[in-house]
C-alpha cells in the first residue's frame, strides 16, 4: 500500500440512547465537523465515500440506506458500504487510493444499538443452524474466553479489574466516554458477578453515536495544507468460526495482521485497542507484542463507550489526531469483529 | 495508475427454488470450489475473500461471513464483506478487483450468495420503519409506478414488458444453471400470467432462488498462468445517490448515466450498442430493459423499447447487441449474487465458455448492477484482451 494521509477525524459523544434520533441525525454533525476540518465541503469534494454500519442494530433491511442521505450526493457520487465495522470501510478506502482510482476519500461509521438487546442481537452472528438457535450471546462466549484464562493462570481477576480501573480514570479526559472515573481495583473487585466470571464492568456499555474521518494521498494532504498523521500500514486477518477450534486465550489473527502492518517497526507510544470485555485487552496486548512503555487506551477504550460499528474507526482516529496534536510520534490502532475476537485489523501510524 | 487484473475462475450453482441438500456453507462452498476448479487453483492458492450478499435480514444472520470463513477457506487470511443493496453482487466483483488493482493482493477469491427459501425477502423489504414512510410492496410495489411513468412518457405500445419476459426466458432455456427453465414460453402465456403490481405481471418479475456465484480475481503474471483464457476488467464504476430528494429522475437516474458513461471512459467505449458484443444487465422486471437501454446510452431517451421491439437485444433473432444470453435475473434471482451473475456471465463471453448461449466472437461484454431504490450502480467492461 502506499502511505495515506488521515487528515481528520470525529467521534460523537457514547451516549446509551440516542431516543429518537435517526441515522442522518446521528451521522450528520460528525460528518460536518470531520469535513469542516478538513476544509471541504461534502462528499462531492473527495473521491471515495465508503461506510460500515449493521442493519441488524437499527433493524432495518436498508439502515445504512438512510446513510447516504447526510452526504450531499448530488450529483451522485463513488460510494461504497461494508456491513463491518468503519475501520474496514478505511481499508476499502485505503485499496481504492492505492490503486490509484482516488486521492481523498470520506469514511463513516455508525451504530444505534439502544433499540435492542444488543447482546442477544449479537447471538443471531453465530452459525445459523448449530448456534444461533442457542440464543448464545456476545457476553457469554467471551465470559467462555475469560473462563478459559483463569483457569489456565493466564491472568486473575485483578489483572482484569486494573483494565478497568485504568479504562474509567484515562476515560476522564475523553469527552466522548459514557463511563469515566475514579475507582479502586478493590472496589471493582468487591462488585459481584454479571455472567461469571465477568462483572458488569468487564463488559463494554452499549452506545449510540457515529465517527467520521476524510483521508487522502499526501500530496493531496499537503495540498489540503492540514496537518495530518501518515497510515503507514494495515492488515485485518480472521480466525476460524468454530469456538472449539480456536484457542480463545491467544489471538493468532492479531498477532498475523500486526506482523504484516509492521507493528514492529518502531517504537509503539500509544496503543488504541477494541476489546470490548477487560480480559480481552491482555490478549491483544500480548497478540499485539507491546511492552509496558506503550500506553494502552488513553482514551479510555470502547470500556469507556462502544459505538458499534464505529468503534475500529475510532481507535485509528484516536491515534491519528494524537499524532496530529503533535502528543506522540507513533502508535497503533486496533479493531475486532465477531464474537470472542475471531476477526482482527491492526493499523500502525506515523507523524507526516 | 491501477494494476492489470484478470476474471481467471468462474463458479456458479444451479439456481432453483430450494436447495435443500445443502446449508448456507455448502452453497456458497460450492460456488467457490466451482470457482478455484475453473481456475485450475486449490484454497491454499487464494490471499484474502471478499464476501457480498443482499441485507442479512433476508436469511437472519447476522454479518454471516463471519460463520461462512471456515467454508471459503479464508481462516488466517482477510475477509471483507460489501452490502451496497440489489447492487452488491456487482459492488463486491469491483472490490475484489481493486484488492488486485492496488496491487496488494495477487489473488483473490469472491463469492456472493442468497438462499431465497431460508428466507422471505418480501418481508425483509417491507418491515416498517420507526423514520420512514412504510412502503408495504415489496420491490415490484416500489418500481411499479416508476414503470407506469416510463409508459406514460414514451408511449411505448403494452406488449413491451412481454416481450422482454418471453425473449430472457428463451435465453435462459439455453443456460442449463439458469433457475427458470421454459423453452416453449410464449408472450401469450406471460399476458395471462396473473397480475401483481400493474403493469407488472407474474411472469414479468423474476423468480426466488437459492444459489450462488463466485470469481477468482488474479494479477497480470498470474494470469498469463491460468488455464484458461482470462477476462480482462477494462473498466470497473459504481455511483449512489440519495432515495429521496427533490427533483429526483426515478425513471432514467443520474447514477446510472453517470456509471456507464465512467465505466465507458475507462474502456474506451464511445457506442456501447456498437463497441460492445453484448451485455448483462439487471433486469428483475421486464420493463427495466427498455428503461436501461436508455439510461446506459444503448439508445436514445425514449427510444429504448424499440430496440426490444426490433429484437436487437435477443439471441434468437439475431441482435446485434443481446442482452442478457444467461436468461438474466428473470430467469435466476438469488438477490445477494445476482449483479454478480451478470458481471461472471458478462467474463463467460469474453472467454469464449459461454455454452449455449455464447455470442459468437463476443471480445467486449458488459456487466450491471443495480440496487435500492435504483440509487446504487455497479458495472464493469471486460475484454477478451487487455487493451
Amino acid at each position: 500500500m502506499r502511505d495515506i494521509a488521515i487528515v481528520s477525524f470525529v467521534q460523537s459523544d457514547c451516549v446509551r440512547d440516542a431516543g429518537a434520533q435517526n441515522e442522518v441525525e446521528l451521522i450528520m454533525p460528525v460528518l460536518r465537523k470531520a469535513l469542516d476540518a478538513a476544509g471541504i465541503q461534502s462528499a462531492q469534494d473527495v473521491d471515495f465515500t465508503c461506510s460500515g454500519s449493521c442493519d441488524y442494530l437499527q433493524g432495518a433491511a436498508f439502515a445504512f440506506v438512510s446513510g447516504v442521505d447526510p452526504l450531499g450526493a448530488v450529483p451522485p457520487i463513488k460510494e461504497s458500504h461494508v456491513e463491518m465495522d468503519a475501520a474496514w470501510a478505511l481499508y476499502e478506502a485505503v485499496l481504492k487510493i492505492t490503486m490509484g482510482q482516488a486521492e481523498s476519500a470520506l469514511v463513516y461509521g455508525f451504530g444505534k444499538s439502544s433499540p435492542g438487546e444488543l447482546p442477544i442481537v449479537l447471538s443471531q452472528q453465530l452459525d445459523p443452524y448449530y448456534m444461533a438457535p442457542l440464543w448464545l450471546d456476545s457476553i457469554s462466549t467471551a465470559a467462555l474466553q475469560a473462563r478459559t484464562m483463569l483457569d489456565n493462570g493466564d491472568i486473575t481477576e485483578k489483572d482484569m479489574a486494573e483494565v478497568v480501573a485504568r479504562s474509567r480514570k484515562n476515560a476522564k479526559s475523553n469527552p466522548h466516554a459514557q463511563l469515566k472515573g475514579d475507582v479502586s481495583v478493590d472496589e471493582l473487585l468487591a462488585e459481584p458477578t454479571y455472567l461469571s466470571p465477568l462483572r458488569k464492568h468487564d463488559c463494554c456499555p452499549v452506545s449510540d453515536g457515529a465517527c467520521a474521518m476524510v483521508v487522502a494521498t499526501v500530496e493531496k494532504a499537503k495540498e489540503w495544507g492540514k496537518p495530518y498523521a501518515v497510515l503507514k500500514g494495515i492488515d485485518h486477518r480472521i480466525e476460524s468460526h468454530n469456538f472449539g477450534a480456536r484457542d480463545l486465550t491467544q489471538s493468532p489473527s492479531t498477532q498475523a495482521a500486526a506482523k504484516s502492518a509492521g507493528v514492529a517497526n518502531g517504537p509503539v507510544e500509544v496503543a488504541e485497542i477494541y476489546a470490548p470485555f477487560s480480559h480481552q485487552e491482555i490478549i491483544l496486548k500480548r497478540a499485539l507484542g507491546l511492552g509496558d512503555d506503550t500506553v494502552v487506551n488513553p482514551s479510555g477504550g470502547v470500556l469507556a463507550g462502544n459505538l458499534m460499528m464505529a468503534s475500529g474507526l475510532s481507535r485509528i482516529g484516536e491515534v491519528a489526531m494524537r499524532i496530529i496534536r503533535g502528543d506522540i510520534k507513533r502508535g497503533i490502532a486496533h479493531a475486532t469483529s465477531g464474537h470472542a475476537l475471531q476477526q482482527n485489523l491492526v493499523a500502525v501510524l506515523e507523524e507526516a | 495508475m491501477a494494476d492489470l487484473a484478470a476474471v481467471v475462475g468462474i463458479g456458479q450453482t444451479k439456481y432453483q427454488t430450494k436447495r435443500k441438500d445443502v446449508s448456507i456453507a455448502g452453497l456458497v462452498r460450492e460456488a467457490a470450489f466451482n470457482a478455484l476448479t475453473d481456475a485450475g487453483l486449490t484454497w491454499d492458492d487464494i490471499d484474502a475473500v471478499v464476501v457480498g450478499k443482499a441485507p442479512d435480514m433476508f436469511e437472519g444472520g447476522i454479518m454471516p461471513e463471519l460463520y461462512l470463513t471456515d467454508a471459503l477457506g479464508c481462516n488466517g487470511k482477510p475477509m471483507l464483506r460489501v452490502h451496497t443493496a440489489g447492487s452488491v453482487g456487482g459492488s463486491t466483483a469491483i472490490v475484489a478487483a481493486s484488492y488486485v488493482q492496488s496491487g496488494m493482493f495477487k489473488r483473490v477469491l469472491t463469492v456472493t450468495y442468497e438462499k431465497q427459501s431460508e428466507s422471505n425477502a418480501m418481508w425483509a423489504l417491507s418491515n416498517a420503519q420507526p423514520f420512514s414512510p412504510h412502503l408495504n410492496a415489496g420491490a415490484g410495489g416500489f418500481f411499479a409506478p416508476i414503470i407506469r411513468e416510463y409508459m406514460r412518457r414514451t408511449n411505448a405500445p403494452y406488449d413491451v414488458g412481454l416481450k422482454v419476459a418471453t425473449k430472457d426466458r428463451l435465453h435462459g432455456a439455453r443456460n442449463p444453471l439458469a433457475h427458470l427453465q421454459l423453452p416453449n414460453i410464449t408472450m401469450k402465456e406471460v399476458e395471462d400470467s396473473p397480475m401483481l403490481w400493474e403493469p407488472l405481471r407474474f411472469l414479468e418479475s423474476c423468480p426466488s432462488s437459492d444459489g450462488a456465484c463466485a470469481l477468482v480475481i488474479s494479477n497480470e503474471e498470474l494470469a498469463a498462468q491460468s488455464p484458461k483464457k482470462p477476462a480482462w476488467i477494462r473498466g470497473a464504476a459504481m455511483r449512489s445517490e440519495p432515495t429521496m430528494y427533490a427533483g429526483r429522475e426515478q425513471v432514467n437516474p443520474q447514477a446510472g448515466i453517470d456509471c456507464a458513461k465512467d465505466v465507458y471512459k475507462q474502456a474506451g467505449i464511445t457506442d456501447p450498442r456498437k463497441d460492445l458484443d453484448c451485455a448483462e444487465i439487471y433486469v428483475p422486471f421486464s420493463w427495466y430493459e427498455p428503461m436501461w437501454l436508455e439510461n446506459l446510452g444503448f439508445a436514445d431517451v425514449g427510444q429504448g423499447w424499440k430496440l426490444t421491439m426490433e429484437g436487437a437485444t435477443s439471441l434468437d433473432e439475431k441482435g446485434d447487441i443481446p442482452w442478457n444470453c444467461s436468461g438474466g435475473v428473470l430467469s435466476s434471482n438469488p438477490i445477494g449474487a445476482s449483479g454478480m451473475i451478470r458481471f461472471a456471465e458478462a467474463a463467460r463471453q469474453v472467454r469464449g465458455d459461454a455454452g449455449d448461449h455464447q455470442v459468437d466472437g463476443a471480445k467486449l461484454a458488459m456487466g450491471h448492477a443495480y440496487g435500492g431504490g435504483a440509487q446504487f450502480f455497479a458495472m464493469w467492461v471486460v475484454g477478451s484482451e487487455k487493451a
